[in-house]
């Protein structure tokens, strides 16, 4: 116990001692490619991660990645050990009664379905979507029997294994899961959910929102934005 | 790692294997194994400390001191572990952080609470926004290491509390009868033979704490099984070194590991359990004595 209270003391008094500069913290799930994944150096890296350096790099802030899971995402923001979410959120009402959003950076797209057989009733079968996303809340209200997994890994594994006749997610998502699941292939048609996707900010930092605001509007502007979209193939373009 | 491992998609059979078990990603994931057992090597102490500091209390004639002790243990041990990990931790983060804005920013005027954000000052963010991350990974780590200690202490505290009870009053009257004071017959008579009836319970208690690091990750500490999850998932093409769901021999090789782990833990409780038994007085010290004669 002595120790434990002499490390506590001793992390406090490090972290009471570092230089008080301006870093934002970003907050991704690490999980979702192209959107955001560890690579195979062990770092944050896909779309996201390029466009949040740049993003900072235009709004000068010194910004940092952490990784957080899915669920616990926005609890974690509004408790404030990270500054913003940058995870493939889309803008939707009831988030953003409890956090707010940046401009989006990728336009609103269509979800797809993707089952290993073409002949899958998508009203009525079992759905497999991650907890908490779009996708699960758009199956519940269908007449379908919605399975939700914690990470988007496990929905795809749930098709391939037969566990779920076809999983919901965003359709670049889908396209990389296809790539690496020969057997999976598109059906039914895609369906549109959210308004786009945007960064996930706490309510009380809206200096912060507006700089990010500003540098995603400058992105779209010049051009850089609708290039770095094309490069991963995440969305449709601006 | 190797040189040869420049250029993966050109790599076949064994060379590609040597070289994806050493990328970047593995190496992580193995240090993440001295995480859970430093963890272990921690908690298991703090917690018996706990748990020994439990048991005194509740056993205690002051009755205060007896209501805490008992508190203690009854409440921890009723409310589900995932709760007290959710709940507990990020409360008890927040009032580390609401101390040092108290302290710290003395002439703040806006509420701490606005809606459903939680805003202190920048000194007061613990750790600091502007420190590097492993000072934010060893900050989780320390919540860990004293949620798991407070959870497991309180069942500590009542195996202890049992094993106290379970010393012969025989022994303590003896004691008592000697001349030794209430302290001493503790300290030299209770305590040094409590620890036989306690064992069972503890090494229980060992065994679950082994298998309850996964929760760790709810506290951002990336563990093995994290790990195991995170490297077994399909990549696609967009990884260097792509591959359908491995997930299966990931986590056979968790099952290897927590196997051995177990494994060792039993031949290590089982000679410490030998070790308590001598001379005392149940039937494990009994037959000792007459193996020995």
């Amino acid at each position: 116990m002595r120790t434990l209270i002499i490390t506590l003391a001793t992390t406090v008094a490090m972290a009471g001692s570092a230089m008080a500069q301006d870093v934002v913290r970003l907050g991704t799930e690490g999980a979702y490619p192209p959107w955001n994944f560890i690579n195979d150096a062990g770092a944050v890296d896909g779309f996201e991660r390029e466009l949040g350096d740049e993003l900072c790099k235009r709004a000068s802030l010194n910004c940092e990645w952490v990784t957080n899971e899915w669920d616990s995402i926005i609890p974690n923001l509004v408790s404030g050990n990270y500054d913003v979410i940058i995870a493939g959120m889309s803008i939707t009402d009831e988030r953003d009664e409890v956090i707010d959003f940046t401009a989006a950076y990728t336009p609103p797209d269509p979800s797809t379905f993707a089952a290993v057989s073409d002949d899958v009733d998508l009203t009525s079968g079992v759905i497999a979507a991650q907890t908490g996303t779009i996708q699960a809340g758009y199956v519940a209200e269908t007449g379908a029997t919605l399975v939700e997994f914690a990470t988007p890994d496990e929905t795809i594994a749930a098709v391939m294994n037969g566990e779920a006749d076809a999983v919901l997610a965003d359709d670049s998502f889908i396209k990389t899961a296809l790539e690496a699941n020969g057997d999976l292939q598109v059906v039914g048609d895609p369906v549109a959910l959210g308004g786009g996707v945007g960064m996930g900010i706490r309510e009380s930092d809206t200096e912060l929102r507006t700089k990010f605001d500003a540098a995603i509007d400058a992105m779209k502007a010049d051009g850089s934005l609708n290039t770095m979209i094309e490069k991963w193939e995440v969305s449709s373009k601006w | 790692m190797f040189a040869y491992c420049a250029d993966p998609s050109t790599l076949q059979g064994f060379a590609w294997l040597t070289c994806y078990l050493t990328n970047g990603k593995h190496l992580i994931a193995y240090t993440s194994i001295g995480t859970v057992l430093l963890l272990l090597a921690i908690t298991a102490p703090t917690a018996l400390a706990f748990g020994f500091g439990g048991a005194i209390a509740a056993r205690s004639r002051v009755a205060p001191v007896r209501w805490f002790g008992q508190g203690y243990t009854a409440i921890v041990r009723g409310v589900p572990d995932i709760v007290f990990f959710l709940f507990f931790v990020i409360a008890l983060d927040q009032a580390l952080e609401w101390l040092r804005h108290k302290a710290l920013c003395p002439d703040w005027d806006e509420p701490i609470r606005q809606g459903s954000d939680f805003v202190v000052c920048t000194a007061a963010k613990l750790p600091l926004s502007a420190s590097p991350q492993w000072v934010h990974e060893v900050y989780g780590f320390l919540l860990a290491v004293l949620t798991f200690a407070i959870v497991f202490g309180a069942f500590a505290a009542n195996v202890l509390y049992g094993a106290m009870r379970a010393v012969p009053t025989a022994q303590i009257e003896t004691a008592e009868a000697y001349g030794m004071t209430e302290r001493q017959s503790i300290w030299r008579i209770l305590v040094p033979q409590m620890w036989v009836y306690a064992l069972p319970g503890l090494s229980n208690l060992w065994m679950i704490l082994v298998k309850a690091t996964p929760l760790l990750f709810l506290l951002g500490v990336e563990d093995i099984v994290y790990w195991a999850r995170e490297l077994g998932g399909t990549k696609g093409v967009i990884f260097e070194y792509p591959h359908p769901d491995w997930r299966l021999y990931y986590f056979l090789a968790l099952l290897v590991f927590y196997l051995s782990l177990t494994q060792f833990s039993e031949v290590v409780l089982r000679r410490l359990s030998v070790k308590l038994s001598r001379g005392q007085a149940t039937f494990a010290g009994e037959r000792q004595r007459k193996a020995t004669t």
